[in-house]
């Protein structure tokens, strides 16, 4: 099991191999379908983004409602291949890590490499355990998309399987 | 019966469903996880594991997908049904997905936009063995809803072109649809009824072995076939691929044969409650 802290420079992207076990401890921005959509759009509009990409991490996760006095709810990843249309112009963007599940098309794969990227895979299906995984959360943009919000998450000892690494081999 | 008694009876339909994994699918991946002798694949039955022991004692859903409801309404012998009481099984559903604090996963298909709470996808049905009126919930979540397959063979296909289709199915789904998988089929009716079946095999007890005994053939079969693909929890190897596999099956048109896959994730949910 490798330990994975923020900020993920290029050494220690590098230092990740597909197959790892990794527990990653640092800060997250969660962003499904719409939020991509809509990233993907302000980009190429030439607008300002809500988030910076600069180093970011990105999780693929919309979680439940927040019960009362949880840091958040139920909160695993979503399929990650709905995102791969998005995703090379994100990493063009300064995007560095992604979490979500399952396989990714040849041009992320590509793109990932291209950019020294990594892919990791979160236990899907495991929203409750996650949860506990999650120290605080912050709503930071597009509320109106409610559980498809972009969400701050700073999160400790988060269980993940790197799926590609940055030499561009992946998993599945 | 009236409005507030079924509320509160959905209530706790949709807390067990959300909250509490099936006793069934937990021994099913108790069993894999000991079966397993990749380490990682041990690591990953664990934390899924770890991850239902935590949603049922701190009432988080099991995941957050908690997915479009579909909702199976089996009426049986003197049974009063009517609108209403559909209405109300409904709006109970929905109410009970807010007070819980599951996801709004329900949304325009067009328009998209905000999502919301529903009652999701009723089917009501008639059932003379039924007693009274029982309700059941299916919250089905779309990384594996995604993968859905139908196919109309021709009525002289033969029972291994079936097999091979759902083979394809499974592969198609792989990693994205959590795996270990459990796998419904429905064989004949129409094109829109051998679906339903293959989601209504989802409420059969996976420890069970088909009544049927061809269908009890066809499930041993493709359980050797589907898990010999070595998809693995999580889709990373190296551990078992798919739980259970459950059929069912219905007449159909001399002219046809229609099967439906419908794939579940570990995390399959059902529960279920007399009215």
């Amino acid at each position: 099991m490798k330990e994975l802290v923020m900020p993920i420079g290029d050494e220690s992207r590098k230092a990740l191999t597909v197959g790892d076990e990794v527990l990653f401890t640092g800060t997250v921005y969660t962003a499904r379908d719409q939020a991509h959509k809509r990233l993907c759009a302000m980009i190429r509009a030439g607008k300002p983004l809500p988030i910076d990409l600069k180093k970011s991490v990105i999780y693929y996760c919309g979680p439940t409602a927040t019960p009362y006095g949880a840091a958040i709810g139920s909160c695993g990843p979503t399929t990650s291949a709905r995102m791969d249309e998005f995703t090379p112009l994100l990493l063009e963007k300064g995007l560095r890590m992604m979490i979500g599940k399952g396989r990714r098309s040849g041009a992320v794969v590509d793109a990932i490499k291209k950019h020294k990227a990594v892919y990791c895979a979160a236990p899907a299906g495991c929203g409750a355990l996650l949860a506990k995984k999650v120290v605080r959360a912050r709503l930071v943009a597009f509320p109106d998309l409610g559980p498809e919000a972009i969400w701050q998450l700073d999160v400790s000892d988060f269980p993940m399987v790197v799926a590609a690494d940055s030499r561009g081999k992946t998993i599945y | 019966m009236t409005k507030s008694v079924i509320f509160k009876k959905m209530d706790e339909l949709v807390a067990r469903s959300a909250f509490e994994l099936r006793a069934d699918v937990r021994v099913a991946l108790e069993k894999a996880a000991r079966a397993s002798t990749d380490a990682r694949a041990k690591n990953t039955f664990k934390l899924i594991l770890e991850n239902a022991a935590i949603a049922r004692k701190d009432r988080l859903a099991i995941c957050q997908d908690t997915g479009l409801p579909v909702v199976f309404v089996e009426v049986g012998k003197n049974a009063k049904v009517d609108a209403a009481l559909i209405s109300a099984i409904e709006d109970g559903i929905a109410a009970a997905y807010k007070k819980h604090s599951l996801r709004a996963s329900t949304v325009d298909p067009l328009k998209r936009g905000s999502s919301f709470y529903s009652g999701g996808i009723t089917h009501v049905e008639f059932d003379e063995s039924v007693r009274g009126i029982r309700v059941s919930i299916l919250p089905k979540g779309f990384g594996s809803e995604n993968k859905s397959m139908l196919k109309m063979f021709n009525p002289t296909a033969s029972i291994s072109d079936i097999e091979d289709f759902v083979v394809e199915a499974v592969k198609k789904a792989g990693p994205e649809s959590c795996p270990p998988f459990v796998i419904g089929i429905g064989i004949g009716g129409t094109s829109d009824h051998a679906l339903l079946l293959a989601k209504k095999a989802f409420l059969s007890d996976i420890s069970k072995t088909n009544a049927d005994k061809q269908l009890a053939t066809i499930e041993k079969s493709l359980f050797k076939k589907l898990n010999a693909l070595n998809i693995g929890p999580m889709g990373y190897g190296g551990g078992t691929s798919v739980l259970a596999v459950k059929a069912l099956k219905s007449p159909t048109h001399i002219a046809g044969l229609p099967v439906g896959v419908n794939i579940s994730c570990h995390a399959l949910r059902s529960a279920s409650v007399v009215l």
